[in-house]
Parts: structure tokens; sequence; C-alpha cells
């Protein structure tokens, strides 16, 4: 608000004192601001600053970024990601597109197998996509002969690699685009006479527009933040994500690290502003009013689908099933024999089996803890009374970490925690900062999911509430979170899953002790034992799929014993 | 009607902005204990702000509200005594309707058995005793604000505060309702604040509406005098339909409207000032052959608008007059058989007519 009236001089503005309530809701405010401040803020701002400094600390200004910028061998990548994260974004989109089309708008049959399939990359660490192609065409791989004089180590690998972890999340977010589809808009162009071509590229392209938008952003951060792929199959090919993990791990050049950093840290955020600009504009297109679309049959068109669809599907099972395959094979390729030998991580670098119930005891952190704090301070931004400028800023701090990539935050907390003068230090190298940093990784989409839920809620509840004298404390146990439960199961399971195959943020904060099944799976890759790095993706693959079946019959439990008052 | 004249809500100099919209400006007004007070003006005109700066959900900029002897103006909503009821019925959807409404009551701690007690009567009196197990979702609009209802009342609370709520119910059981939520508040007793922007919710329930315009109370009084004596043209037009002619003061007691005269009460208003009559539709008496009274003028009816219990007659006279309404009854229309293009003689009779300066 830019202006105000001004009361006349003799008038005593009225202040409302503060209820019981109000004092508890903005303490929980300042709190959870203050939270986000250390583990967001404060460690962007550490690695800003260590940008600027030499190897001594000393501030150099410009320095290291003028000396990267001189060293082609680094330069070179900035070209390198950006080529790899089009590409994909571009490959992605008509496939998810004509993907999404067919579950959404087509009788094609088996569309609920089809969109299940679609899911399966969700459940593995990207790294897995790698691994599973150097079977299928790396030096040793089944099908190398394909591949003719190319080689799959290097940007065709990336990107292939690529285009099957992302596949999943393009998907979802066209698919919810072509599902809120208006018939009325059908209707009136059929009464018209439109062509059906023209009918798709003025009404169904244009509806679809700001989600296939959205999905390309979202795609390309993926994509150019990520570094499970390159790191396995990327060869000599160098990107920014490795060339990070590069700096700080294999050079211990931390500046230069910080550098590099930023300059990732550069497109990811210009492609979330693109894509909140996009997603607010998404808004006004939907009408309350519309009608839910229900397709027609259409033999030819469904067929043609139906083939395209099922390609899709067999390529993306043969990803899966050739790691599965791997990982029983004794030793590839000279002997195929199955065994279980892949699997006895105990005598392999690695971490070994105590590496992958790490991983579960963090998820498991992530999801109780995070889900509970994230819901906590979605319901401060929704609820509280007044104090407008603080809900902002929670609400401003809650959406910044979509901005920053897994590899920044971890580098920054390195930075930040491993301080000598920071009184948090000692949480470093344990699991609690583990925990903190895959929550606030992916704080933004949970925050945005329990904001959708409590938006749904009468805002008039509160005011109900205080007028029959309740605690607010008692309407947020008896009304707020029970109706936002399925929300809030959903937030939960987001948390455990890419806590399991989160490697990006991590990598560069576990210990010895801490050691995590993702990230024994880069590290085994490292080492040179492929297959048990395999059978390892296919541990945190197992668990994951064995997590949704249970997040999914307890959610349908929970909505079997409230659906009386969901229904009608 | 209420035998108290116990004043129990005062407000004094209440302001409301929102930034640089002055939503509400320095209003005053009294509520006596038991009266139904309605706040009737259009969307915007500030009535729904003055009742959440009543409730404390939006507390005004400036000003005081004395509830009860007590000044409320600082205090939290939850240190306030009232119950509300919204027109989305904000009902919690995960509970039953026992549940929504013993809601409060087990805020105040009571025993089992009294808010059991407590409850059930209080469905009863709304008509619902059969519901009580049953979910929101399950009922009704008309019956699920029944239960809002319930709940607001259900700690026996001094001041019900109703926002729109009939607003989002159909036509029939509106007017149900209306008859219910008037004869609820014969029953209690309680001091009642319907907000509304519908002119006949307000003129049928109300003792005394205060019509509300841009921030400002424009009239407050008794359904009758609102209707039949509007302070301005505003509460003129906004509540009923009026017929709005402008002409200019001739002498006391004359008003030229062109070539033709009207005699009325000019009232205070000095000669050769432009002014507005106006008179109700209903008020215009229509004859088929010409009589000797004042105020006679010679019209066409353009058309005619069928209103079920009446007829309304767009009709058109000399200069100043092309645009007049008047009301007939099915019988008369038929008796003297008007149609579009009939000419009629109508008569403006003077203790009819109203007139207000024009506002420069």
């Amino acid at each position: 608000m830019s202006g105000t009236v001004s009361l006349p001089a003799n008038v005593v503005p009225v202040r409302i004192r503060l209820s019981r309530d109000d004092v508890i809701l903005r303490i929980g405010l300042y709190c959870l601001i203050t939270l986000l401040a250390i583990a967001v803020v404060f460690p962007l701002y550490t690695l800003l600053s260590k940008s600027l400094e030499d190897i001594d600390g000393k501030y150099v200004g410009l320095q290291n970024f003028r000396e990267y910028f001189e060293t082609p061998a680094l330069f070179s990548s900035i070209t390198n990601s950006l080529t790899v994260a089009i590409s994909v974004a571009l490959i992605v989109l008509v496939i998810a597109f004509v993907y999404g089309y067919a579950l959404t708008r087509t009788r094609m049959p088996l569309r609920w197998l089809f969109r299940g399939i679609a899911l399966i990359p969700i459940l593995a660490p990207s790294l897995l996509a790698a691994i599973s192609l150097i079977y299928w065409f790396g030096n040793q791989g089944v099908l190398r002969s394909w591949l003719g004089e190319s080689s799959i180590y290097g940007p065709i690998g990336i990107i292939i690699g690529s285009c099957f972890w992302v596949f999943p999340h393009a998907l979802m977010i066209i698919v919810t685009a072509l599902s809120t589809a208006d018939a009325r808009l059908y209707e009136a162009a059929e009464a018209l006479r439109t062509p059906k071509w023209r009918i798709f590229f003025t009404v169904t392209l244009p509806g679809a527009k700001y989600g296939i938008l959205s999905a390309g952003f979202i795609v390309f951060t993926l994509v150019i933040t990520d570094f499970g792929v390159p790191k396995v199959i990327g060869g000599r090919y160098n990107v920014l994500a490795t060339d990070v993990y590069k700096q700080v791990v294999g050079q211990q050049n931390f500046e230069m690290g910080a550098v590099v950093s930023l300059i990732l840290l550069l497109p990811a955020v210009l492609a979330f502003i693109a894509d909140r600009w996009v997603q607010r504009r998404q808004i006004a297109l939907l009408s309350p009013h519309a009608v839910p679309f229900q397709p027609k049959s259409h033999p030819l068109r469904d067929g043609i689908l139906f083939v395209f669809c099922l390609i899709v599907s067999i390529i993306l099972i043969s990803m899966l099933a050739m790691a599965v395959y791997a990982s029983f094979v004794t030793f590839w390729p000279y002997n195929l024999s199955l065994s279980l030998k892949n699997y006895n991580f105990d005598v392999m670098d690695g971490g070994g089996w105590e590496a992958y119930f790490n991983s579960i005891r963090m998820a498991i952190y992530c999801a109780v803890f995070g889900s509970g704090l994230i819901f906590f301070g979605s319901y401060l931004v929704e609820k509280a009374r007044g104090v407008t400028w603080l809900r902002t800023i929670l609400h401003l701090g809650a959406m910044l970490p979509l901005a920053v990539p897994g590899l920044v935050l971890g580098i920054a907390y390195i930075f930040f925690f491993n301080h000598p003068e920071n009184p948090l230090g000692f949480l470093y190298g344990t699991m609690g900062i583990l925990v903190i940093c895959t929550i606030v990784h992916f704080y933004t989409v949970s925050h945005l999911t329990c904001l959708t839920a409590l938006k749904q809620l009468d805002p008039e509840f509160e005011a109900v509430s205080l007028s029959l004298k309740s605690p607010v404390w008692r309407t947020f146990g008896k009304v707020t979170l029970p109706v936002c439960l399925p929300a809030f199961l959903d937030v939960a399971s987001y948390l455990f899953l890419n806590a399991m195959t989160t490697v990006s943020a991590v990598v560069f904060l576990y210990s010895p002790e801490t050691m995590l099944a993702s990230v024994a799976v880069l590290n085994m890759d490292d080492a040179g034992d492929i297959a048990p790095a395999a059978a390892m993706a296919l541990m945190i693959v197992y668990t994951s799929a064995v997590f949704r079946v249970l997040h999914a019959l307890l959610a349908r439990f929970i909505n079997n014993r409230t659906q009386v008052w969901r229904t009608r | 009607m209420p035998d108290s004249n116990q004043v129990y809500l005062r407000i004094e100099n209440l302001t409301k902005h929102f930034g640089e919209f002055v939503a509400v400006s320095d209003l005053s007004l009294e509520i006596n204990s038991g009266e139904f007070i309605c706040f009737l003006g259009p969307s915007g005109c500030g009535k729904t702000t003055l009742l959440r700066a009543i409730a404390g959900l939006d507390p005004q900029t400036a000003g005081r509200i004395n509830q009860a002897g007590k000044d409320i103006s600082d205090l939290p909503v939850s240190e306030r005594d009232f119950g509300i009821v919204f027109q989305s019925y904000a009902l919690f959807p995960n509970l039953t309707v026992y549940q929504n409404v013993a809601y409060g009551l087990e805020n105040q701690r009571l025993p089992r058995q009294e808010i059991h007690k407590r409850v059930t009567d209080l469905l009863e009196l709304v008509g619902l005793p059969e519901q009580i197990e049953k979910y929101p979702a399950q009922l009704s609009g008309g019956q699920q604000q029944r239960v809002a209802l319930s709940r607001a009342l259900a700690t026996s609370p001094g001041l019900l505060l109703l926002d729109e709520p009939l607003s989002a119910l159909d036509a029939r059981v509106r007017s149900s309702l209306r008859l219910e939520i008037r004869a609820l508040h014969q029953n209690l007793g309680i001091t009642t604040i319907l907000v509304t922007h519908d002119q006949e919710e307000a003129l049928s329930m109300a003792d005394r509406i205060v019509v509300m315009d841009q921030g400002r109370i424009e009239q407050v009084g008794t359904p009758i005098e609102i209707y039949s004596n509007p302070a301005s043209p505003f509460v003129a037009d906004f509540i009923g339909v009026m017929n709005f002619i402008h002409g200019e003061v001739t002498s006391p007691g004359l008003v030229s409207i062109e070539e033709n005269t009207l005699k009325c009460n000019t009232e205070n208003i000095p000669e050769k000032n432009n002014v507005r009559v106006t008179i109700r539709p209903e008020d215009i008496l229509c004859h088929s052959e010409l009589i000797e009274s004042p105020n006679t003028l010679e019209v066409k009816v353009k058309s005619l608008e069928f209103l079920g219990s009446f007829y309304r007659l767009f009709i058109s006279g000399p200069t100043g007059f092309e645009e007049l309404m008047a009301d007939l009854s099915i019988k008369q229309v038929h008796e003297q058989n008007i149609t579009p293009e009939s000419t009629l003689n109508i008569e403006l009779p003077p203790n009819r007519l109203l007139i207000f300066p024009e506002i420069s």
C-alpha cells in the first residue's frame, strides 16, 4: 500500500490489545523467521562473501570471478550446462506433452497403468538413470553398437539420463494443466464448426500454455543443478554442477567452489522468477464455474497415442530393469550368473548397509519434523492475524529455497556451519545438519502444498472460533489439521522420498558416521564398483516404492474415515 | 418491539481506513438493548466493515465502541461478547452438527450433560433435532445456516452479529428463514445486528434500519420511516423504487417543471433553487378521464411490465416527465383497458411528493 489517509491531529488511533493467542502466533512467526534466516539466508550470505575472499579469508573483490572467466576449462562449463539443460527441456516437454495429452484427453486403454509407469523415476536417485545407461550403452554395454562412433560418456549420456529422471516432474505439471480444461470451451468451439486441429491450437494449447512453460522452467532448473547424472556419465564433459563438486571435494578450492555455485545460482534464480511470473498468470485462467472435460473415444488417435505411450513406457521400464538385472549379475560382463554379491555392501567402500539405514533414519526425521514445521509455518502465513509484514517475510523466506540449487545450499552450509565462530558449529557432520539441509532444500514445494490446502478452508473459521472463545490451538487441532490431513501426509511423503533420493545438497555435508545411501551410490560408482552402486540405488527404489504403497494405503484409510464429511 | 430503551452498544466517531481507502468515516450510532438493527447499503458502503469493527475482526483505525457499559474499543476478539454468523456458514466440515453447536460450550468447560441439554434445546429451537449426527456437507444450505445460528447462540452472547446470512440461499428458503430469525429474536430478546444489501430483508426484519453509503450513515429509522420519509435522494432511490423529477422552486408550495407546475410542500427550500421532486410509483394515481385535481398530467403509456401481483407502467408525459413509472393493480389495468400507446391522466397527490434540494 503506497499512501495512507492520515487521521485528524486530535484523533487517537486505536490499538487493539494482543490476546494470548496473538502473542503465541507472533512468537511462532518470529521463531520460524529466525530458523529460516539461520538455515537459508545466513548460509547464502556466507557463500556470497566467501566468493569475494582469497584462501586466507582476505577480501579480494571480484578477483575470483575474474580468474574464473579467464580459465576456459571452467568457463566452457556454462555453455555445456546451458546446452544440456535446454536440450533436455525441449525433448522432455514434447514427450511429456504428448504423453500427458494421451493420459488426460483420450480414452486410450490402460491410462492408469501408463500414469503409474511414468512415475517410476521419482522413486530413484538421478544417478540410477546414468548407471543404467552405462549397462545399456557403455563400453561393455549391451547395445554399445547402436551408438556407432559416438560415446555415451558425454553430452549424449547426460541428456538421455536427465530426460529419464525429470520426465515425471514435467509430466505431473502438464497433466495438471491439461486436466483443468473447461468442457464449455470445446462445446462452443464445436458449435461454431471448428475443425479438430484448430480447436487444438486455439483451445487446448493456450489452456495448457502456462503449465507447459512452468514445466519447462522446472526441467531446466532440475537439469542444470543436478550433478548425479553428469558425475556418473558425463566423462570429460564438464558442467557447472560437476565443477562445484570438483572444486570443493576434489581440489579443496572453496573460494572457486563458491564462485561456480553463484554462477549456478543465477540461471536457477532466473528460472524461478520466470516460473513465479507464469504461475501468477495461470491463476487468472481458472474459472470456478468450469465444467470438467470428458474426452470422447477416437480409435485412430487413441491407437497412435497408445503406441507412443507404450514405447515411452518400455524405455522407462527398461532403464529400471537393466539396473535391476545388472545389480544381480555376479560379474558383468564375464560372469552373468545371478547372485546377491553386489548387495553385500559391507565388504565394499561406500558406507555399507549402515549408509542405507542412515538414509531411512534421515528420511523419517525429515518427514516427521519437516512436515510439522512446514505445515505450522504455512498456517502462520495464512492464518495469523494482523502483522502482515511478518507473514510476508516468512512467506518469502519459504519461497527462497526453491531458487537455490541443492549443491549451492550444501556448499553454503559448509561455509556457514563450519565457520569456527559459529555457535551452531556442533551441528557440522551430524545427522542434524543433513536433516535441516534436506528439509530446507524441499521446503518451498511442501510450503505451497500446505498453503493450497489451507486456502481451501473458509477464512471465517478463525473468526467464528474466536467469537466462541476457542483458543487458537484447539481450532488448529480439531479443525484445521484434520481437514488438511491429506495435504499434510502428501508433504510428509514428498519429504521422505526426496530425502531418500537426494544427493546434491548432502554430498558436501555427510561424515563417515552419517554416510547416506544416495551418497554411497556416488562413491561406489566413483570407485568403479558400478554394480554395487546400482544395487544400492535400487535399495532406494525398493524402499521408496514400499513407502509409496504404505502412504497410499494410509491415505485411503484416512479418506475412508473422513469421506463422510467430504461427500455430499 | 423491545421495551427497553437502554443503550446497549454505543459507537462514537468510528473511522476505518484501508490504506488510501476510507471505508467508514467518523460514524456514531447508538443501539438499544434487545433491538434488531439492520445495516443496509450497496456493496462497499462500509456496513460489513462496521460489523467487523464491532466484532474486533478488523479493528477500527480510530473511534470508540462501548458495549453493555464497557469500553471494548481495544479488546481482542476473544475477549468480546458476541456470536457471529457468516454468509458462508463457516461450519467446521469435519465436525458433526452436534459438535459444531457444542464447540463454544466445550470452551467454557461446562459439564457434559449441560452441554448436551443446551445443544439439543437449540437444535430443537431451529427445527433440526433429527440432524444431530450429520456432517454439514450432508445438510441443505438453509439447514446449515440454522446450525450456524445455533452455534452462535449456544454460548448465550449479549450480541448477535449476522453478516449477510441469507444471501447464499435461494428465494424460498430465504423468506422462511427470515421469519424464523425474526421469531428467534422475539423469543430470546438478544440485541442483533444484521448486515444486508437486500432492502426487502431489512424492511421485513429490522426494528430500525441504518442506511449507509460511502462509509457514512444516510439515515437511521424504523422501516416505515425510511420508506415513507427518506432523508436523502440516496435513501429514496436505494429503498424501494422512486421517480425523480427535476424542477425549480418558484414560490413557496410551487415547483415548476419546464412548462408545468406542481403543488407540493417545498419545506424550507428557498425560491429559485433547483430541486428533485420524488414520488413512489404506487402513489401515482391513474384516471381514464380528465379530473379536477391539482398536479394532473396527460401521459402516454410506453410499455407495461407484469410483476406478478401488479403491473408497472412506463409512462411519458410533458417535458420533464418523460421517464415515469406507475404501479397499478391488475384489476385496474384490465378495467381501464390499458395497453401500450394508451393515453392516461395521472395525478401526483401533493402530500405524496417529497422534495430534495439538487446537489450541484
